[in-house]
């Protein structure tokens, strides 16, 4: 992709010509742009397709995924942004243009760190995934055939002769229905997750996919190469930072990758002291409600949850002057000397707020870091309750938070469900470590409790923060 | 047959390894017709000692090279591994990361121990005609699935020498397989899940998968001799007992009553498949009609597969024509044409070939020649193209039929 200076030159393509460029309103970015584009347009395109994923990752936190709610929503923030969706709408050209270039331009921001590319791919694939479902079913075949991926549609006879064992097999497909579905014929090994389970029918080395779960294999596809893809951009990386009219922009893109809204000197993110307490019970997350208790019981907390609620609490917007009135008042309550903490733990709290030492700005912890790493020992109060609780001990937690019982399934927190997440989550691979952001979105709890109840969100604005500062992925120099 | 003895095994393996290990036919399987460029060169074997010595990292340059060192080192076990980056003797010799397991087949093992919960006759390494039908149904289970479902052409089984059976695949894009998707394989192949703590290991969901319900008819042929007489499952309280903990609470008094009513396994399982299929009323979300006929089946029956042995590309696997150290028994082909016939207790021992072999100089008055032609003779015919999958992928293209590269040593008693 090549910068030019001011001037623009947009190429005119006329009618046929502009379509068939872009023939599709979603594509899997195989092929980079090669126009010039203006510095003005490339920030631009870049900033919306940041807003754009910004707004696929809350609303996913929001809504459930698939749903109409959250289709609608989304759909309505893709038109906003101008970037496009449907198909079967007139003149798309500009708006997959758009959609094709800033693609490109945020993998330049994105590609650096491992958890920048996981952000920056989970939030690619539910936008492919809305587009894909939206995609009416006659042009799926083509889509397909455009994009290299040879998966072919079985013709009628071929269904009609399989078609009590492909019924048999797909658990997606609810009965007798396979006159008005397709089904595709691909390699069995492209459908690992499918054969895996016996959830496909497999013959002669072949598996027979209904269309419903074509979506998963081509999502699947999209994630690798787009993986793939970002480590080889990363490597190209330094060619593209050496030019310094990129390099400011780039680096701006993805360190704001989690909102203006969130800088401490924003407009969201001043709380008083005073506020804490009731702050804690009406929208804290169960760990950081858990961490406050035992500080205001105790007067103090050992080191990991310092750290953990440390963080926290600057993330949703104590001041390093607030911070240190917090900390020290609590402390002496516990009969600790007031020189005793300047000299022992003041210090502590101004390099997290990143004025001594190295001076990084400490961003709080994720949840996937809390359950991962550094788990809680007798005395400790650090940690996930949903991970490193007694199943029934969160149980009665949640329940004395006045979360009535039928907001508690015992599907969610059973001890199998955590022990299967903590099986899980040990293994620390990015594949799971995706499917486990997709199932735990957020805060595990948010996922834990049925959609509809969200009830440690109050109508704060912070409470997004706190949910948007919770999740992101920055990165975490935090040495042990 | 000659009785065995662990002490002489030195001597017979030096004369096994001199006249009788089949190392043209050997060599071919493993060379894939020289398609690849040193692909035979870069094959990892294993090489068991006297003494329980171990040496990993063999490597070979050519036949020849194989036949020298083999009957120089004399090993008592030969494991066959992947194909790798360089020469696995030169491994030391390059660079940190670069020496990588690129290429095998796919392998299973199948281990009698593991159905030790399920069978009444034997318990760890023992095995007998009784139990060996289960080695015979998962076979036909595995290999019809492999064939059919997969997609797979050069399928060879092996018996292990001891207590269970082994399977090379050796399709070229199968050698080329990731871990994972060998993964997926025994997964999409598994059925019986948990240990010695799980008491009912079989649950099937409403909608059967054809791979089930296929395998189901497989065991259905083989039920009634091996489990209902054979093992006799339902013979007594003891052993129905375990049965009825496979099966619902509420229906365990009826089944004891009328267990005690009849007099067989066979009358037994009649009345228990009459209940099972009943739609229970008072039970929950129990599926009526014969899921948990099915189920108990499937637990006493169907095939079960060390993950482990498969997943790993570089996993080593007990070579086809090694002798197994404690039983003296050669890893022999197993003909798929007649696996209901093959006998493990009739296959050759390394004693009993080397004696043969003794037999046949020593007689100096047996000189017909169509007599003579000696037992190994006999035994390396030509057979048919189900049981010389390997000897298939040998050649480089796969159109070529077994009658071309068809010198399968087929070891069992001939007839």
């Amino acid at each position: 992709m090549e910068f030019s200076g001011v001037k623009r030159r947009k190429p005119w393509l006329i009618g046929d010509q502009r379509k068939a460029s872009y023939p599709h309103s979603l594509q899997f970015y195989l092929q980079p742009p090669s126009e010039n584009i203006s510095l003005i347009e490339f920030e631009n395109l870049a900033i919306d397709r940041l807003k754009l994923l910004k707004s696929v990752e809350n609303l996913g936190v929001s809504y459930v995924k698939g749903t109409e709610l959250y289709q609608s929503k989304l759909e309505a923030e893709i038109r906003r942004l101008k970037f496009s969706y449907r198909e079967s709408l007139e003149d798309e050209y500009e708006p997959r243009r758009k959609d094709h270039i800033s693609h490109f331009i945020l993998r330049l921001a994105y590609c650096q760190s491992e958890d920048l590319r996981r952000w920056f791919i989970q939030q690619e694939m539910d936008l492919l995934r809305f587009r894909f479902s939206i995609l009416p079913k006659d042009k799926i075949q083509s889509f397909l055939q455009d994009s290299h991926l040879h998966f072919e549609a079985i013709s009628e006879e071929e269904k009609n002769l399989r078609e009590q064992e492909i019924i048999a097999s797909s658990t997606s497909l609810g009965g007798p229905k396979l006159e008005l579905e397709y089904v595709y014929k691909i390699p069995f090994a492209d459908a690992l997750d499918l054969f895996r389970g016996r959830k496909v029918y497999l013959e002669n080395g072949f598996a027979y996919v209904p269309l419903k779960d074509i979506v998963a294999i081509i999502l699947n596809e999209f994630r690798a190469k787009l993986s793939k893809a970002l480590a080889l951009t990363a490597r190209s990386l330094p060619a593209v930072q050496s030019d310094e009219r990129l390099q400011p922009l780039l680096n701006h893109l993805s360190h704001s990758y989690i909102g203006q809204d969130y800088s401490i000197q924003g407009n969201a993110g001043k709380i008083s002291l005073d506020q804490i307490d009731s702050l804690s019970t009406k929208s804290f997350p169960p760990c950081m409600r858990q961490l406050h208790k035992a500080l205001r019981e105790n007067h103090h907390l050992r080191h990991g949850g310092r750290m953990q609620y440390g963080l926290f609490l600057k993330g949703i917007g104590l001041t390093l002057e607030q911070a240190l009135q917090f900390w020290k008042q609590e402390f002496i309550k516990g009969k600790m000397d007031p020189d005793k903490f300047d000299k022992g733990y003041s210090y502590n709290i101004r390099h997290s707020f990143g004025k001594e030492g190295k001076r990084t700005d400490y961003t709080p912890f994720s949840c996937l870091k809390i359950i991962l790493t550094n788990p809680p020992s007798q005395g400790d109060y650090h940690g996930c309750p949903f991970r490193h609780s007694d199943p029934e001990l969160l149980k009665q937690k949640l329940q004395s938070y006045k979360i009535t019982p039928g907001g508690i399934s015992q599907d969610h927190i059973s001890s199998s469900f955590l022990n299967e997440l903590g099986i899980q989550l040990k293994k620390t691979t990015v594949e799971q470590q995706n499917k486990a952001k997709e199932n735990g979105q957020s805060c595990l709890y948010s996922s834990a409790l049925p959609k509809k109840r969200k009830t440690w969100r109050s109508t704060y604005q912070q409470d997004i923060n706190i949910l948007n500062v919770y999740t992101q992925k920055g990165s975490l120099k935090y040495r042990k | 047959m000659e009785p065995f003895d662990p002490a002489e095994l030195p001597e017979l393996l030096k004369l096994y390894y001199r006249r009788l290990f089949p190392y043209a036919q050997y060599y071919r399987w493993l060379n894939y017709g020289g398609v690849v460029k040193n692909y035979f060169q870069h094959r990892e074997f294993s090489f068991t000692l006297k003494d329980d010595i171990y040496i990993r990292y063999q490597s070979f340059n050519n036949q020849s090279d194989l036949e020298k060192e083999m009957q120089k080192m004399n090993p008592y076990k030969i494991d066959i591994g992947a194909v790798y980056s360089h020469r696995p003797n030169q491994h030391n010799t390059v660079k940190l990361g670069a020496f990588q397991a690129q290429e095998k087949e796919l392998v299973f093992d199948i281990d009698m121990t593991d159905y030790d919960d399920v069978r009444r006759c034997c318990s760890s390494a023992d095995i007998c005609s009784k139990c060996w039908t289960l080695m015979t149904m998962a076979i036909r289970i595995i290999d019809r699935a492999l064939k059919e479902d997969f997609g797979f052409k050069h399928r060879l089984w092996v018996y292990s020498g001891r207590r269970g059976v082994h399977c090379w695949v050796c399709d070229e894009s199968v050698r080329k397989l990731s871990s994972a998707v060998r993964s997926g394989i025994v997964e999409y192949l598994s059925l019986v899940k948990g240990g010695q703590d799980v008491k009912k290991k079989v649950h099937l969901s409403e909608n059967v998968h054809p791979f089930v319900r296929k395998s189901i008819s497989i065991i259905k042929k083989y039920f009634e001799g091996y489990a209902l007489v054979g093992q006799d499952i339902l013979e007594n309280k003891e052993s129905w007992d375990k049965i009825l903990a496979l099966v619902p609470e509420t229906m365990h008094n009826d089944l004891q009553q009328n267990f005690q009513k009849h007099h067989s396994s066979l009358q037994r399982w009649e009345y228990l498949k009459k209940a099972a299929s009943q739609c229970p009323s008072n039970i929950k979300n129990e599926k009526c009609g014969p899921w948990l006929e099915w189920e108990i089946m499937l637990q006493y029956c169907f095939p079960r597969l060390d993950i482990n042995v498969s997943k790993g590309i570089n996993h080593l696997l007990k070579s086809p024509f090694s002798v197994h150290p404690k039983t003296g028994r050669i890893s022999v082909p197993i003909d798929l044409q007649k696996v209901d016939q093959f006998d493990p207790f009739a296959v050759p021992t390394i004693s009993s070939i080397c004696h043969e072999l003794d037999a046949i100089f020593t007689s100096e008055a047996e000189k017909e020649e169509n007599q003579a032609e000696s037992d190994i003779k006999h035994r390396t015919r030509v057979v048919g193209p189900s049981s010389c999958g390997m000897w298939d992928a040998a050649s480089a293209s796969p159109d070529e039929q077994c009658h071309v590269h068809a010198q399968d040593l087929n070891w069992q008693n001939p007839g």
